[in-house]
């Protein structure tokens, strides 16, 4: 319904919210659908980081779309084509919540029964994505990395700026500063939970990092970025961003050293599930580093923008 | 429980297309990305109901339950949503850009403040012919 309304509205800012809670209601599936993890990072990221940043961009461009010139008839005959085609394609597929469904067949019934023994903690999301998929974790990392970058290189490194005009600022919003306040703290610690406690319960690097971001932009929201930037200078973040990446590189170079492949973490103690656990912790915080600060970073690039036009 | 059988399939067609629809009808960029975005997740929400095991528990060690629903599609989409919106927000840099040198974020527009532009630099002297002739 949320995806029509979507389609249908042509005030930008409508749909951005549209959009927040659609992304929203998607994490509750997930958390129905046995993904707590990933209802956990879609409810930060989604409802929470995209919106800001849509937002910040619309102020940068404009609110209204303008109407449509071409009749819309020939998209949606190609859309309908497709869409048939897909559910066509479905017709063959394994039926929903079926065990033996081809993707419980490879490799997955392993991390379910060995991980919990070889990586020795509970929360096999974990395992699976810093220990037995470390490689893919790395990558990725790397490209949210490559990612701050290039909104760094299109939208400009920080110049020296003037400060903010106060008619901006929520100066008189006592109750909402208030509460802001309250919340931080909260925020913060809540991050740092999620952080360490990735191994045991849900949660790990990239959603503590989100979550930790999402606390310093509402801090900016409430109070002026002459706040934060006391508490996280703009320089810092590419040169923290970075740090996570060497973090999570060097854990693999430590384990070469050690003469062992690349992100090995049995080189890291002389017990194996011992290592294990100091890497996947070692990971997860050049994770964590790496995401917090690349998306503060590009919530900084956006607002520096603002202020120049 | 109700065997839902194909649905889950069937939604994700159906949000994949109306992103598709978006990404192809719509001449604005900002809505494009939204577009974008719904596509993406239409993604996410087939993979993770593909990992869906009924009866099945999240994936995290508890005594005394033996199905758990598998842990290898939450992985890829957790790390997944993180890089859509590192991207998403290139995506938004590249267009707060396009904004700054056009002055709009409608595709027609771009496109046609482009073609003026080739032909004023290619070739000014036909450009002010055709302008006498017409």
């Amino acid at each position: 319904m949320i995806a029509i309304a979507i389609i249908r509205l042509r005030d930008l800012f409508a749909i951005v919210i549209l959009f927040g809670i659609y992304s929203f209601l998607t994490a509750v599936l997930f958390m129905d659908l046995d993904a707590v993890d990933v209802a956990f990072t879609e409810a930060a990221v989604g409802a929470g980081v995209t919106t800001v940043l849509m937002l910040s961009s619309l102020y940068l461009t404009s609110r209204w779309e303008a109407a449509p010139r071409h009749s819309s008839f020939l998209p949606l005959l190609v859309v309908i084509i497709t869409g048939a085609v897909l559910v066509y394609s479905t017709l063959d597929a394994p039926l929903y919540g079926d065990p033996s469904a081809p993707v419980h067949q490879h490799v997955a019934p392993r991390y379910i029964q060995k991980g919990p023994t070889e990586v020795g903690m509970p929360n096999m999301v974990t395992a699976v994505l810093a220990s037995y998929r470390g490689y893919d974790t790395f990558g990725e990392t790397f490209v949210i990395f490559t990612a701050g970058l290039g909104v760094m290189l299109l939208l400009g490194v920080q110049k020296p700026h003037k400060p903010r005009p106060e008619l901006n600022t929520i100066e008189d919003e006592i109750v909402l500063k208030v509460v802001v306040k309250l919340l931080i703290p909260l925020i913060l610690l809540y991050g740092l939970y999620v952080q360490f406690h990735g191994d045991f319960g849900a949660g790990g690097g990239f959603q503590a990092g989100v979550i930790f971001a999402t606390g310093f932009i509402l801090y900016d929201l409430a109070f002026g970025e002459k706040e934060v930037r006391k508490v996280v200078p703009a320089h810092w973040l590419p040169r923290l961003a970075a740090l996570g990446v060497l973090i999570y590189g060097g854990v693999g170079v430590i384990s070469l050293l050690n003469n062992k492949p690349f992100l090995d973490y049995s080189a890291l103690a002389h017990d194996p599930v011992h290592g294990q656990h100091l890497g996947v912790l070692l990971v997860e915080l050049g994770v964590g580093i790496t995401v917090f600060s690349v998306i503060l970073l590009i919530f900084y690039v956006l607002a520096n923008r603002r202020r120049q036009s | 429980m109700i065997d839902p059988g194909l649905y889950n399939y069937w939604i994700v067609v159906f949000l994949m297309m109306a992103g598709f629809y978006v990404v192809i009808s719509q001449g604005n960029l900002v809505k494009k990305l939204v577009g974008l975005s719904l596509f993406q997740t239409s993604v996410f929400i087939f993979y993770i109901s593909m990992g869906k095991i009924s009866g099945g528990e999240a994936p995290i060690l508890v005594e005394g339950i033996t199905v758990y629903s598998n842990p290898l599609p939450h992985v890829l989409i957790l790390t997944a949503i993180v890089v859509g919106v590192a991207t998403i927000s290139v995506g938004l840099a590249l267009v707060v850009r396009i904004h700054e040198a056009y002055g709009t974020i409608e595709e027609d527009e771009i496109h046609e403040q482009d073609l003026i532009d080739d032909e004023t630099t290619e070739d000014p002297s036909s450009f002010s012919n055709g302008e006498k002739n017409g």
